[in-house]
């Protein structure tokens, strides 16, 4: 019975995820008819060349982005709940998302005291997309380095937490200091963007999207005896300090690139986990992992076209819309259900 | 029939812990023997090192001095995998909040002998059920790990360690929490187990009453003392007299069992 209804659930949110997909394409300022886009990504000519030229250029891109966002936000959540042992653990509580923050707010609120061509180098899309790499990049080898010395996981997650509000303060320390003009940019960047990206963007996305995949495709059978405590999970052979290794530099690969391109997007990584968790009944990895990665895309592809409905002439920033979307959506199903997790 | 094959054996092992300037030995000179089918409890009062016997015995903690030998092989010198297989442990600790069925607590179990995403193979199933049939927990086997009671749950921590298949369990005060009657019932199966399945078994309890009825062997442990050997010679030795040296309690050797003075 089970099998039946895991079966059901996962063809149904397979389907989910095609609709979402074409309708998230089909959505807009300029409302795309659905026969036309099945048309031009069947590769043959739409009737109207500039919507040929909006989905290639412009929809399509930002979709495969919202899946990759969301399919990667979404298992990093997954992995770092059950490492933590903790319902509020999700991609960014290692202090990733700060890092980044960091990076990006020394270019953009920094440039000021820079020389004129080092500053505009720096504030290129690709500077910003680079600042954050490297912010995240510098809290994830901290994070290794201190996960390594300490024995017990859940110091590493309050290290993550240190991390976070350091980083948290100087950013605030920086933005004091800083023009108007500085802090719109810096403000806009934190509200998230799927829009920007380009194909090469999006190729070094999606590869990093896979790599991750493939780590956490090996990381489920650690993260199942995980679900009786760090004991109990060594005492069935388990190399607690590898796997934790590999979850934590799988997640900060995902959160540091994902933030780099996308902006902070918050909430998706922490919910999609649970709501996963909440329709499937199940702690069994190998479910929620493809669970998680169906649901984490459908999310991000309704938020996205939530963001831009149509009639609207301009996009409201994703980063609400996840969780305007989100929170109610969390709660709603824990008060409908009775357990958590 | 008396010819049992060792499990366990220590030579001349020192527990304790080992900080930056000094060595806090809480017991040394220890010679332990397990052999296979026995019920062996290990008592002692609060704080005299019964966890760090156990965390030692198990190989999580390394010995000041002196060798545990797990079926003849130094403990530390395994890996985590082949350790896995010769030894499971039923803990103390609550299990963190999951939606795991208990046929997937005790599958867990199985860990040690599956591929590298934890696919069950047929002999996986046979052992996982031969455990759930042996603990008599069918009934249970569909139910989430948080809707049975304490005693239930414990049958069921004894369920996967049996599917972990490994001549010796290490059990660390499996009866805290419940009441006489299941106390007994977790002693009795342990029992069982131990003449059905010729494991060796060895757990450390508070409930010394009972563990004098129904161990093979016991191990006491006081400040002064260590004896390992079975309970009627323990009586006539007078070890539980020392065990706990306070006016307000006596131990009667007739009765078996500890008597509050008036």
């Amino acid at each position: 019975m089970f099998q039946n209804r895991n079966t059901f659930l996962f063809t149904f949110l397979l389907l989910l995820l095609v609709v979402s997909l074409l309708l998230n394409i089909s959505f807009g300022q300029v409302a795309i008819p659905l026969k036309e886009v099945f048309k031009s990504l069947l590769g043959s000519n739409a009737s109207k060349e500039t919507w040929e030229y909006i989905i290639i250029n412009f929809r399509l891109p930002k979709a495969i982005t919202a899946i990759l966002v969301g399919i990667g936000l979404s298992i990093s959540g997954l992995l770092m709940q059950t490492l933590f042992r903790n319902p509020l653990a999700g991609p960014y509580v290692l202090g990733l998302s700060s890092g980044s923050s960091l990076g990006v707010a020394f270019v953009i609120l920094g440039a000021g005291v820079l020389p004129n061509f080092l500053s505009e180098m720096l504030l290129s899309s690709f500077g910003i997309i680079i600042a954050s790499c490297l912010g995240s990049l510098f809290v994830l080898l901290l994070v290794l380095l201190v996960s390594n010395k300490l024995r017990d996981t859940m110091s590493v997650l309050i290290v993550g937490l240190m991390f976070s509000s350091f980083a948290g303060a100087i950013v605030s320390v920086l933005t004091y200091f800083s023009t108007a003009e500085q802090l719109q940019k810096f403000t806009f960047w934190s509200l998230g963007s799927i829009g920007n990206l380009s194909w090469n963007n999006i190729i070094f996305l999606s590869n990093a999207v896979l790599i991750v995949l493939i780590l956490s495709l090996f990381s489920i059978k650690s993260l199942d005896a995980l679900l009786l405590g760090e004991n109990y999970a060594r005492s069935l052979g388990l190399n607690i300090k590898k796997s934790r290794l590999i979850i934590i530099f799988a997640t900060s690969i995902l959160a540091g690139s994902i933030t780099a391109f996308a902006g902070p997007i918050a909430f998706v990584g922490l919910a999609v986990p649970h709501l996963a968790k909440l329709l499937f009944q199940t702690s069994n990895h190998k479910i929620l992992f493809f669970g998680t990665i169906l649901i984490g895309a459908i999310i991000m592809l309704f938020c996205d076209m939530v963001s831009q409905m149509p009639g609207m002439d301009f996009t409201l920033p994703i980063n609400a819309i996840t969780s305007i979307v989100g929170a109610p959506v969390v709660i709603w199903l824990l008060l409908s259900k009775k357990r958590m997790i | 029939m008396e010819d049992k094959k060792n499990i366990l054996t220590t030579s001349n092992l020192s527990i304790g812990y080992k900080t930056k300037n000094a060595e806090n030995t809480i017991a040394k000179n220890l010679n332990i023997n397990l052999s296979e089918g026995k019920l062996i409890s290990l008592v002692g009062a609060n704080g005299i090192g019964k966890s760090t016997l156990l965390r030692t015995l198990t190989g999580i903690q390394k010995p000041l001095s002196g060798t545990v030998f797990l079926n003849n092989k130094d403990i530390q010198t395994f890996d985590s995998v082949a350790l896995a297989q010769n030894l499971s442990v039923v803990l103390t600790e609550r299990l963190p909040s999951s939606n795991l069925t208990i046929f997937e607590l005790i599958a867990l179990g199985r860990q040690p002998y599956t591929n590298w995403i934890g696919k069950l193979s047929n002999d996986d199933l046979e052992k996982i059920n031969s455990a759930i049939e042996l603990t008599q927990i069918d009934h249970l086997s569909d139910k989430k790990h948080y809707e049975i009671s304490d005693g239930q749950l414990q049958k069921v921590l004894i369920a996967r360690a049996l599917a972990q298949d490994t001549p010796l369990i290490i059990l660390d005060e499996p009866t805290t929490h419940l009441d006489l009657l299941h106390k007994v019932s977790v002693f009795k199966l342990l029992k069982k187990l131990s003449k059905e399945t010729n494991k060796c078994i060895l757990f450390s309890t508070h409930d010394i009453d009972l563990a004098i009825q129904l161990s093979d062997e016991m191990i006491v442990m006081t400040e002064t003392t260590f004896e390992q050997d079975e309970p009627c010679n323990l009586i006539s030795k007078g070890v539980f007299d020392t065990l706990f040296k306070n006016e307000n309690i006596y131990f009667d050797p007739e009765k078996g069992k500890f008597i509050v003075t008036n």
